[in-house]
Formats: structure tokens, C-alpha cells, sequence
């Protein structure tokens, strides 16, 4: 039987990795993410799971040692934010391109400088092409699921591509919310036994990660990476639509919120949307064609799904949560406009940057980016292509 | 701290939670700079990420450069090649400097630029809650070590000896004179110099490991402040076999 409680994203999040029960969890504190891995080393304490626990001596340490663990045929989960990820850079390419299936929750926090703990996306933006499947939730409930669909997802043979599970930090991390949690058997009997791939430490089938790979077969390894994101497309949704048989959530690679008739579209990642969902009801309450979709799969980026959803939308407002700085707007915004372009559509586009380093962004904003979207779809004219929400200019 | 200290040398008051020994180094530290005259105006202080790391920056009033978890020496070492006229001293705490930035305090040690660094010691992560670090004493609580730490912690006077350091000190809070004098000694040497510097987290190790060290009576602070003395001996007067097991404190000073 599921029970309902009262938990926080952390929380929810170690609850997930104690019913995953993986063999080895290398980590190491750093706020926003700390609780999770703090809450699961009292688990292994209290010997509910049966985890090698490696308190590291940094997040470097602690994804080398991921990587290691993997691919010595362990099932392998850690979890970090902001400049805890920074620092596992050179490791977060290695273990996307060993293929090792590592499922990392992060927190979602800016990152420095100057030092600031609070909400962005920046962390998980910029690894945006390192070869990790990305999943962004909205709540602790979200936080969970994902997690423990990404366990299925990462080990799927035809993928074998590390996942990272976003959230907000603190938002979500520390937000005490109602979270479903299911059954440990069922969730024992969705994530299933792990299988190693070509495991170290097999000493009849000998193998070797991570040697030298120049230009005789390096671009073909790179290649096969790239398969196994096309593959994870297929496999995204297949756990996701035995996730929605087991449980009864659906998940896709994002979720509409009265979207089929809008006019006007916001496109909007993880808790925020939450807020900009009140403010659809009220919009529509006044007779303004409203709508949000809300993407929970940002790589491999669903560019065609997104495109379809949107084709016939007047103006569609995406909130960027991070910058790039230089480029054209923030990430979602070029991902989608890219994707636009490509798949003919002909909505009009514009990103409005937000909320960085822990900025609050109040129901107010988000009326007035719908508001800003609404002259656009009367004039044609778009005016300012990018627009920083709150800031003082 | 002396009225007269604070306004020379401080912006603001410190955050540090009750019976933090942070507040004691600070005291000792600044009064050493005091009697050394140093000049703040021709003094850089680099630090971290953690409460160690909060001593200089942003309360004194000298230049600060406050990076990120674990690099603190690493920049220091950029700040003294790029303008060695400068006094550069690093303070921090153990997880940063001697953790998650482990590697840069055994190099710097090697490389011996004339750099200052004090490692303020108090045996776990005190900002992040509490966690298990380098110099987590074997058995002891944390919050990532519920059972005990099963691993065995950094002697950081014999680690940073071992790298080359030509003078390595260790002070403990609970004697703040001896401290303030090993500060002025390791300020005025002119080669690197690196102190561990024994200080008190009641907030996370105080509370943590409460009933297994005995830190008895109302005041948990004042307990764990006798501990400390009761478990330090100058190192002159311990033998090689130190049967009780004291932590010496004094001053190395590589022999050349």
C-alpha cells in the first residue's frame, strides 16, 4: 500500500534511494542537496539498505568514485548542486561517455560567484551537453518519481547513459508538501535487479574503460552516444506509461496545463510552474486564451513533441531560469526556438530571464509576461526578444 | 575583543553561534596583529567556503578574496606570485583546507611561497550540518557518520610537515595567550607557515557527540572547553610513546 506523507524534496528524494536500495552512494554535503544524502546515511546507519556509503572528500571524488563503482557492476546514485556539480565537470563527460548508468539527483542551485545558495538553473544548464539524460521536476512528489524512473531509464540496455533528476533548491529541496509514497516492494519490482554491462572486475570477459580513442574510433564512440539518446526518447516513455500503470502519475516528456485551445503559451521548467498555473486560472477566469507547458525532459530535448504542442499557439513566452551569457537568451529559449525553426512553426518567440540566484518571481510577473505576450499577438511586433524579470536596470 | 581592536580592525559583528572557538582565534588573531603592527592596507586574506572561512571575510577591514570550497590556498598562491610585496594569510576551516582543498595545502607546503595559513580545525563540516571530514576523530558522531566514522582522520601537524612545511603549529582555543603568541611567530616567519588550530564547534560536534565525550553540567560549552585542555600537552613535554594518547601542541620548525 502507498501512504501519504508530509515530506520535503530531500526527504522524498532518500526515500526513493532507500527503496532503490543501490550498491554504492559516493557523496558529499553541499546546500541545497545536503538532506538527501545526510537523511540516506542514517539509512545506511540503521542498515535499511544494504549501500557501500564513501564519504568522500569532494564531489570530484565522489563522481570518480561513481564512475568506478559502475563500472565495477554496482547500481550507482550520488546527488549534488551548483558547485558541487561544477567541480565533477571533467567526471559528469566521463561517466556519460563510459556509459556507466549513474542516477544523480540535482538540487538545482546558482552557481557562483558570487557565492549564492539559492535557486537556479545554471548548475544543471551547463552540463546540458555533457551527455546526461536531464529530468526537471516540479515538487517533492515529482522529485520522487523521477528518481525512481530514472533508475530504469539509465540502466535500460539500449540507453546505458547516466540521468540527472532535477529540482529547485530550496523551493522544492526544503518545501514541506503531501508526497505519495509507494509500496518498497512495488517500487522494488518497477526498478528491478540490477544487470551489469560489460562489467569490470569479470575476470573470464576482460575489459577496458576510458583508454586512448583517437581519430580511428573516437567520432564512432560519440556516435553510439548519440544513439543512445535517440533510444532514451522511446525508453523515456515507456517507464514512464508502466510508472502510470503501477502508480497512476503520469509523466511524459512534459505536461499542458490548458494548453489545447491557448492562444498564448508560457514555457516554463520545474517549481515555477507551479505559480504560473494560478495565474493561468485567473487569466482565463478574465477571457484571455492562457495556457503552460511545463517540460520535464530538457535532453534529449523533445524538439518535435515540444513543436507539435505549440504549432498553432500566436505568441509562446518561455522563461529561462538561467542565462547564456552572449547568446541569444537563455537555454530553453534557444532549444526551442531552434526546434521552432526546424519544424516550421510559425509562433512568434520570446524569453523573459528570471528569478537567478534565488529571486522571487511573484504571480505579478508572470501576468505581466502574459500581458507582454498578449501585445505581441495584437501588434505582431516583438519589441525585446529577451526581458530580465525584476531586476533593477 | 577589545573596543579599540574592533573598530581598527573588524566592519561588523561576527555571526559565529555561541561558543564557537572561531570567536576565540579571532580575538587572539587580531590582538597578535596588533602587537606585530601589521599593516592591513598591504594584507590579503583569502578564504573558503564554511564558518572558518568567515573570519576574515567580510568582517575585517582589509582586502578579502572569499572563493570557492577548498581553493582558498590555491588562489592565495595566484595572489603572493602576482604581488609578493603583499602579506597573504589564508584562514579557514578543516573541511575546507584540509578536505575538499587537501591537495593544495600539501603543495603549497612544498612549494613554500611565504604564505600564512590557519586551518581552524573543529573536527567535522560546521556550516553544511555537521558532517564527517578529514579530521573527524575515529568514532566520533556526525551527521554522516551516525555509527561512528569508521575511517581514521589527518594529523594535519605530521601531513603538513610531511609536505615540507618549515613551520607547522598547533594551538588550541582553550589557551588563547599561547595561541595569540604562535599567531604572531607563524605571521612574522618568513617562509610558509601553516597552524592547526584546535577550535570548537558546540552547535554540530558539540551536540553530536555529547553523551560519548561526557560533556557534562549546564554549560556544554565551558564541558568541551576543559576537554580541550585536558586532552592537549606541549609537545616538549610528551615523549615518543605518549601513553595517555595527549595531542601535542607547540611549534615545528623544519630543522635547516
Amino acid at each position: 500500500m502507498s501512504r501519504f506523507e508530509a515530506m520535503d524534496g530531500n526527504a522524498a528524494t532518500a526515500e526513493a534511494m532507500r527503496q532503490i536500495n543501490p550498491d554504492v552512494v559516493p557523496a558529499y554535503p553541499i546546500t541545497p542537496q545536503t538532506s538527501t544524502v545526510q537523511t540516506f546515511s542514517q539509512f545506511v546507519a540503521d542498515g535499511e539498505v544494504d549501500t557501500e556509503f564513501i564519504r568522500v572528500e569532494s564531489e570530484h571524488s565522489a563522481m570518480a568514485a561513481c564512475i568506478g563503482a559502475s563500472a565495477a557492476g554496482g547500481r550507482v546514485m550520488t546527488a549534488t548542486s551548483a558547485n558541487g556539480l561544477a567541480l565533477m565537470w571533467e567526471m559528469v563527460y566521463i561517466a556519460a561517455s563510459n556509459r556507466t548508468p549513474i542516477v544523480m539527483t540535482v538540487v538545482n542551485r546558482a552557481l557562483s560567484g558570487p557565492i549564492n545558495i539559492h535557486c537556479d538553473h545554471s548548475d544543471s544548464m551547463g552540463a546540458r551537453d555533457a551527455g546526461w539524460i536531464q529530468l526537471f521536476g516540479e515538487n517533492p512528489q515529482e522529485g520522487y518519481d523521477n528518481c525512481i524512473q530514472a533508475v530504469r531509464i539509465a540502466e535500460h540496455e539500449d540507453v546505458l547513459l547516466p540521468v540527472m533528476s532535477m529540482y529547485d533548491g530550496f523551493i522544492t529541496s526544503h518545501g514541506l508538501e503531501r508526497v505519495q509514497i509507494e509500496d518498497d516492494g512495488a517500487i522494488k519490482d518497477f526498478v528491478g535487479p540490477f544487470t551489469a554491462h560489460e562489467a569490470l572486475l569479470d575476470v573470464d570477459h576482460p575489459v577496458t574503460y576510458g583508454p586512448l580513442d583517437f581519430y580511428d574510433f573516437y567520432m564512432e564512440h560519440k556516435r553510439q552516444q548519440v544513439e543512445g539518446m535517440k533510444h532514451a526518447r522511446r525508453v523515456i516513455l515507456e517507464v514512464a506509461a508502466d510508472f502510470e500503470k503501477r502508480f497512476g502519475r503520469h509523466y511524459g516528456f512534459f505536461d499542458g496545463y490548458r494548453l489545447d485551445d491557448a492562444e498564448l503559451a508560457l514555457v516554463v521548467l520545474s517549481s515555477t510552474a507551479g505559480t504560473a498555473r494560478s495565474v493561468v486560472d485567473d487569466l482565463r477566469s478574465q477571457g484571455l486564451k492562457v495556457g503552460l507547458l511545463k517540460p520535464r525532459v530538457f535532453r534529449p530535448f523533445p524538439a518535435e513533441e515540444l513543436a507539435d504542442a505549440l504549432r498553432d499557439k500566436a505568441v509562446v513566452g518561455v522563461m529561462d531560469r538561467s542565462d547564456s551569457f552572449g547568446a541569444l537568451g537563455g537555454p530553453l529559449f534557444m532549444e526551442l526556438s531552434a526546434a521552432f525553426k526546424i519544424h516550421d512553426v510559425p509562433a512568434k518567440t520570446v524569453d523573459y530571464v528570471f528569478g537567478l540566484g534565488g529571486r522571487d518571481t511573484t504571480p505579478d510577473q508572470i501576468e505581466s509576461v502574459f500581458r507582454d505576450l498578449a501585445g505581441i499577438a495584437e501588434t505582431g511586433k516583438i519589441q525585446q526578444p529577451v526581458t530580465y524579470l525584476g531586476v533593477r536596470e | 575583543m577589545g573596543r579599540v581592536l574592533r573598530e581598527k580592525y573588524t566592519r561588523q559583528p561576527t555571526p559565529f553561534c555561541p561558543g564557537c572557538g572561531h570567536g576565540i582565534f579571532l580575538n587572539a588573531f587580531l590582538h597578535a596583529v596588533d602587537e606585530l603592527g601589521l599593516d592591513f592596507d598591504k594584507t590579503v586574506f583569502v578564504s573558503g567556503i564554511g564558518c572558518g572561512a568567515w573570519v576574515p571575510s567580510p568582517h575585517f577591514q582589509a582586502d578579502t578574496l572569499h572563493v570557492t570550497h577548498g581553493r582558498a590556498v590555491a588562489f592565495a598562491t595566484g595572489v603572493k606570485t602576482a604581488n609578493p610585496d603583499l602579506n597573504v594569510i589564508v584562514i579557514g576551516g578543516d573541511g575546507d583546507i584540509a578536505t575538499i582543498g587537501g591537495n593544495h595545502l600539501i603543495h603549497a607546503a612544498r612549494r613554500n611561497l611565504p604564505l600564512k595559513v590557519f586551518c581552524l580545525n573543529n573536527f567535522l563540516y560546521g556550516m553544511t550540518g555537521g558532517q564527517v571530514s578529514a579530521t573527524t576523530p575515529q568514532g566520533d558522531i556526525t551527521s554522516t557518520t551516525r555509527q561512528g566514522n569508521p575511517e581514521r582522520p589527518f594529523d594535519l601537524v605530521d601531513l603538513a610537515r610531511g609536505a615540507g612545511a618549515p613551520y607547522v603549529a598547533r594551538f588550541p582555543v582553550s589557551q588563547p595567550r599561547k595561541l595569540k603568541r604562535g599567531i604572531i611567530n607563524a605571521l612574522s616567519f618568513d617562509q610558509f607557515a601553516f597552524m592547526d588550530v584546535l577550535s570548537l564547534c558546540p552547535t554540530q560536534y558539540g551536540r553530536a557527540n555529547r553523551a560519548k565525550r561526557g560533556y557534562e553540567g549546564p554549560s556544554m560549552i565551558w564541558s568541551m572547553l576543559e576537554h580541550q585542555k585536558g586532552t592537549v600537552a606541549p609537545r616538549e613535554k610528551l615523549d615518543s610513546e605518549n601513553p595517555e594518547g595527549k595531542i601535542p601542541i607547540g611549534e615545528w620548525y623544519a630543522e635547516s
